[in-house]
């Protein structure tokens, strides 16, 4: 797996096998020295040009425990600020010779663009509205340590998926994985032609009580300047997952950061029901087995060329 | 495609590992019992057959536990595609312990160094010793195993097959010459 | 009034022999030979039967079509202030290289042609520089701010062969109103980008299945149909001549259609592109595809060629649009919208419509055409006494789009790397030839 671009890339098959890896790397990060020695001497270079410290020292931490070198380029202060291209700012980074690019941008289609200049591997950490693929990981990741195997689990997704990659990317990986999802929220904030995607459409909270997982999602502000919902109070007596809603055999998940008592009543938000901080501990732990699968192998641009008998070298290495 | 000849069967396996338990049992007797740990894939059933064999011996429980030692392979960048990696279970305290690392067969010695760095980042054992069921020579980096079962003399292109009926229904070392054709 | 400007060629004297006359507005589909003397169509006749005058180029014919020249009501030639992307020379060797003798150029340059001073220049300039006669519009709005009209009486003294403020849509009914009651006055047609800014926002694609799983925003057909109706409305009421331009959605379509039926002095063009692509394209987020208004689905585009089919809609128009590197190759929602056009529009149209048989030849070469009628200008004819207005095509020729370069400063092609059948080899543009393909030889028969 040369990048990773989206979940949609992804099958079955290749999320359980990063769902393996990364618990491995869990048990790594469960001892006293929580570092392995396995991406020694490779360069990830972090481009993120939107403002992200969760995310970005999410996968810093999770390069170094592989015990690579980090190179981090934030949009502000910087050359992009002065009006150099994508292309430019890439071309630039390419003379560090990084084994792998970490990049968010506000773009939809910015990280396939970019693999597509470059043969560094190209992981995607977000992409405008488009997916947002290691989030997505790490919420199955945590989903499955907790309830198990997802096939005909319901998972409800609620809020704003208009502007949500986070929607977007966990509808394909808990779709791919089985599970039956619904997508609720106000009609003016659901795309149409989501369902496309494999998922149901409501428009209001009624049948929640049959879900088994409840996926909010952030409530920008913006939203009630932008027409799309009246008022804050109106979204929160519609939509807010609050312990009139969360049934007790329900799990309550959130990609962070909470807007509490908007689409979370606070007591819920902290609720042993609650997978919000052991989402965020799985972070570093999936992007561990991220940059893993994709960066050990062999150097070079389809990590494929490699000396002639390597495959048999297995045994003989003993 | 080459022949097979087999140089130790089931049951001089069991002897060898009834050998090296007495041999560890010898060496280690005194103060805390030593803890074992397998290196995967073949050595982790080994070293639990050699935890009971040793706990008997001892009249004592033995610790084991196994590791995978992919992070720590030298090779990792040259290998086509990411190894798969198994869990690794090492659940008790190592620091101040003897710890016997062990593996089915000893050859180039990069596995063991692996398996030691590994171990280092669990903890600080007061010291590390090798048990390994056969010696095939041919070692790239100064190691030196503490217990052998069988010296193994063999030409670099033979493979030497280890077989655990843990994993593969019969206990057996075989020696494979590549095929003339 | 003069209202078409290139720079002056000799006219040509040229023997085709043998070709396959087809122009069905003048009742011509023939094998035949054609003579052109000085640049007007002399004579007509049986193969073999037409004597070659002793200064007479002579072309071979055979296998090949002869059609009449196709005329595009709107091409953006990025004249005045965006030469690096097209100029005059360049843009109307592009127009030539697709058999067209004759476009009209949209006023949304920088300074937008919105007055007498600007509009002269570019006169002047095409007088110098254009291998193919080009009409200009002008701004209905000054600035193409949208509001106040521009001195149209005067801008058509000047030469403007009519008026659109596209590249935006002209938001405000009222501004429209005016300018339709104005047109009694100046006359020329309005022609109108119909978009609804509210509605369109920020999208980048089509708002339907492919924009939800890409996560862009989108651009829904109500958008474009909801001012075709309305601007249609209200030519109607005041008895104007509208043209719609670029129309993408089947709603618009209907739209069309009923205006139509209701009398209302309203014509329509649709794009090559949106009769050969659709929203799935767009999957890959190729920027060559992102286009304003987009490409809809598979409904739509069988919509329009069925309006096209049928004369709901008028005319094909390229839209040519032609877009700097730096501004395509960046991520899908920054890049500039638009696709050059007027070197594949004949051959994409005829691969992809006519060879599976969802359109015939004829209403192709007709619908190519027909653009001169949205403008007021003259149809090209192959006639006798006509002025040569023509192109010879090889239609058996495959040839992979852009492998050649273009003719086009730019390369923002949506068929670009694309096999098509049908080569123009030549053509010829108010007498004069336009254009000859370069690996095609001309000898003495």
């Amino acid at each position: 797996m040369h990048n990773l671009l989206s979940i949609e890339q992804l099958d079955r098959d290749q999320i359980e096998r990063l769902m393996d890896q990364a618990a491995r790397f869990a048990e790594v990060s469960d001892r006293e020295i929580k570092k392995v020695p396995t991406l020694r001497g490779r360069l990830v270079v972090n481009l993120f040009y939107e403002a992200s410290t969760r995310t970005r020292s999410s996968f810093e931490l999770a390069a170094k425990r592989l015990s690579a070198d980090v190179l981090n380029f934030a949009a502000s202060g910087s050359s992009v600020e002065k009006g150099e291209s994508l292309k430019d700012t890439i071309a630039t980074l390419g003379s560090y010779e990084p084994d792998a690019l970490v990049i968010r941008s506000p773009h939809v289609g910015a990280a396939a663009l970019v693999s597509t200049w470059t043969g560094v591997s190209v992981i995607n950490a977000g992409d405008g509205t488009h997916e947002h693929p290691t989030q997505a990981l790490l919420d199955v990741f945590t989903l499955t340590r907790r309830i198990g195997r997802l096939d005909g689990k319901s998972i409800w997704i609620v809020g704003d998926v208009l502007h949500s990659r986070v929607a977007r990317s966990n509808i394909l990986a808990f779709t791919k994985l089985g599970a039956r999802v619904t997508v609720c929220g106000p009609p003016t904030l659901i795309p149409p032609g989501i369902d496309a995607l494999g998922c149901e459409v409501r428009y209001d909270l009624r049948d929640l009580g049959g879900a088994d997982v409840i996926y909010a999602l952030r409530m920008q502000n913006e939203r009630m300047r932008e027409d799309y919902v009246p008022s804050v109070h109106e979204y929160v007596s519609c939509y807010q997952i609050n312990a009139g809603r969360l049934a007790s055999h329900q799990v309550l998940m959130h990609p962070g950061p909470v807007n509490r008592g908007v689409e979370l009543s606070s007591d819920v938000a902290d609720s042993p029901q609650a997978l919000i901080t052991a989402q965020v501990q799985a972070g570093v732990v999936v992007r561990m087995a991220v940059l893993y699968m994709v960066l050990a192998g062999a150097r070079g641009p389809a990590g494929g060329a490699t000396a002639a008998g390597t495959a048999s070298a297995t045994a003989q290495l003993a | 495609m080459g022949t097979e000849k087999v140089v130790l069967d089931a049951d001089g396996v069991r002897r060898a590992l009834m050998r090296i338990a007495h041999e560890i049992v010898e060496k280690n007797s005194q103060g805390e019992s030593p803890a074992l740990v397998g290196i995967h894939r073949r050595g982790a059933p080994l070293a639990s057959r050699l935890q009971r064999m040793v706990g008997d011996l001892l009249g004592e429980e033995v610790p084991l536990g196994d590791l995978d030692i992919t992070f720590y392979r030298d090779d990792v960048s040259t290998r086509p595609e990411a190894p798969i990696v198994n869990a690794s279970n090492l659940d008790f305290a190592i620091d101040g312990r003897t710890v016997i690392v062990v593996d089915d067969v000893l050859f180039t010695g990069r596995t063991v160094r692996a398996a030691i760095e590994a171990l280092f980042d669990y903890g600080r054992p007061s010291r590390v010793q090798l048990a390994v069921l056969a010696d095939r020579g041919h070692r790239e980096l100064p190691i030196r195993p503490d217990y052998v079962g069988k010296n193994l003399p063999t030409a670099r292109s033979e493979r030497v097959n280890v077989r655990v009926s843990e994993l593969d229904g019969i206990d057996q070392i075989a020696i494979a010459i590549p095929g003339r054709s | 009034m003069r209202r078409l400007f290139s720079a002056p060629t000799p006219p040509a004297t040229i023997l085709i022999r043998g070709a396959r006359l087809l122009d069905p507005r003048s009742g011509v589909d023939r094998e035949g030979d054609l003579l052109v003397r000085a640049g007007v169509i002399a004579e007509i006749g049986e193969t073999g039967s037409l004597e070659a005058p002793a200064d007479a180029e002579s072309v071979d014919g055979s296998g090949r079509h002869v059609f009449a020249g196709f005329v595009d009501p709107h091409v953006h030639l990025r004249v005045p202030g965006q030469e690096h992307k097209e100029d005059l020379h360049t843009g109307t060797r592009a127009a030539a290289a697709g058999g067209y003798c004759a476009v009209v150029g949209m006023p949304n340059t920088d300074p937008v042609v919105d007055s007498t001073a600007i509009l002269g220049s570019l006169r002047d300039a095409a007088l110098r520089e254009a291998r193919v006669p080009v009409g200009f519009m002008a701004a209905i709005s000054p600035g193409l701010a949208g509001h106040g009209l521009t001195e149209m009486v005067e801008l058509r003294e000047a030469g403007a062969i009519g008026f659109t403020d596209d590249g935006r849509p002209v938001v405000s009914a009222g501004l429209l109103r005016r300018a339709l009651q104005y047109q009694r006055l100046c006359g020329g047609v309005l022609a109108l980008h119909e978009e609804d800014p509210s509605l369109s926002g920020a999208g980048a694609m089509h708002e339907g299945a492919v924009s939800a799983l890409l996560g862009i925003a989108g651009i829904p057909s109500v958008s474009e149909s909801t001012m075709v109706a309305r601007d249609a409305a209200l030519a109607g009421h005041e008895g104007g001549r509208v043209h719609m331009q670029h129309l993408s959605a089947i709603e618009s379509v209907r739209a069309v259609e009923a205006a139509k039926a209701a009398g209302v002095a309203v014509t329509a063009e649709a794009s090559p592109h949106h009769l050969t692509l659709i929203d799935e394209d767009v999957r890959g987020l190729d920027t060559r595809l992102k286009m304003n208004p987009p490409l809809r689905t598979e409904v739509d585009r069988t919509a329009l060629i069925e309006a096209i089919r049928t004369g709901v809609i008028d005319c094909i128009a390229t839209d040519h649009a032609p877009h700097a590197r730096e501004d395509k190759d960046v991520p899908f929602e920054q890049a500039a919208m638009g696709t050059t056009g007027l070197e594949t529009a004949f051959a994409a149209l005829y691969t992809h419509l006519v060879l599976p048989g969802l359109l015939d030849l004829a209403t192709l070469v007709e619908r190519l055409a027909a653009g001169a009628l949205v403008v007021d200008l003259p149809v090209p004819a192959i006639s006798v006494g006509e002025p040569a207005n023509l192109c010879l095509v090889d239609l058996a020729a495959e040839w992979q789009v852009g492998e050649a370069g273009y003719e086009s400063r730019s390369e923002n092609c949506c068929f670009a790397g694309r096999q098509l059948r049908g080569r123009v080899l030549m053509t010829l543009a108010a007498g004069g030839v336009a254009y000859r393909e370069r690996a095609f030889a001309i000898g003495v028969a």
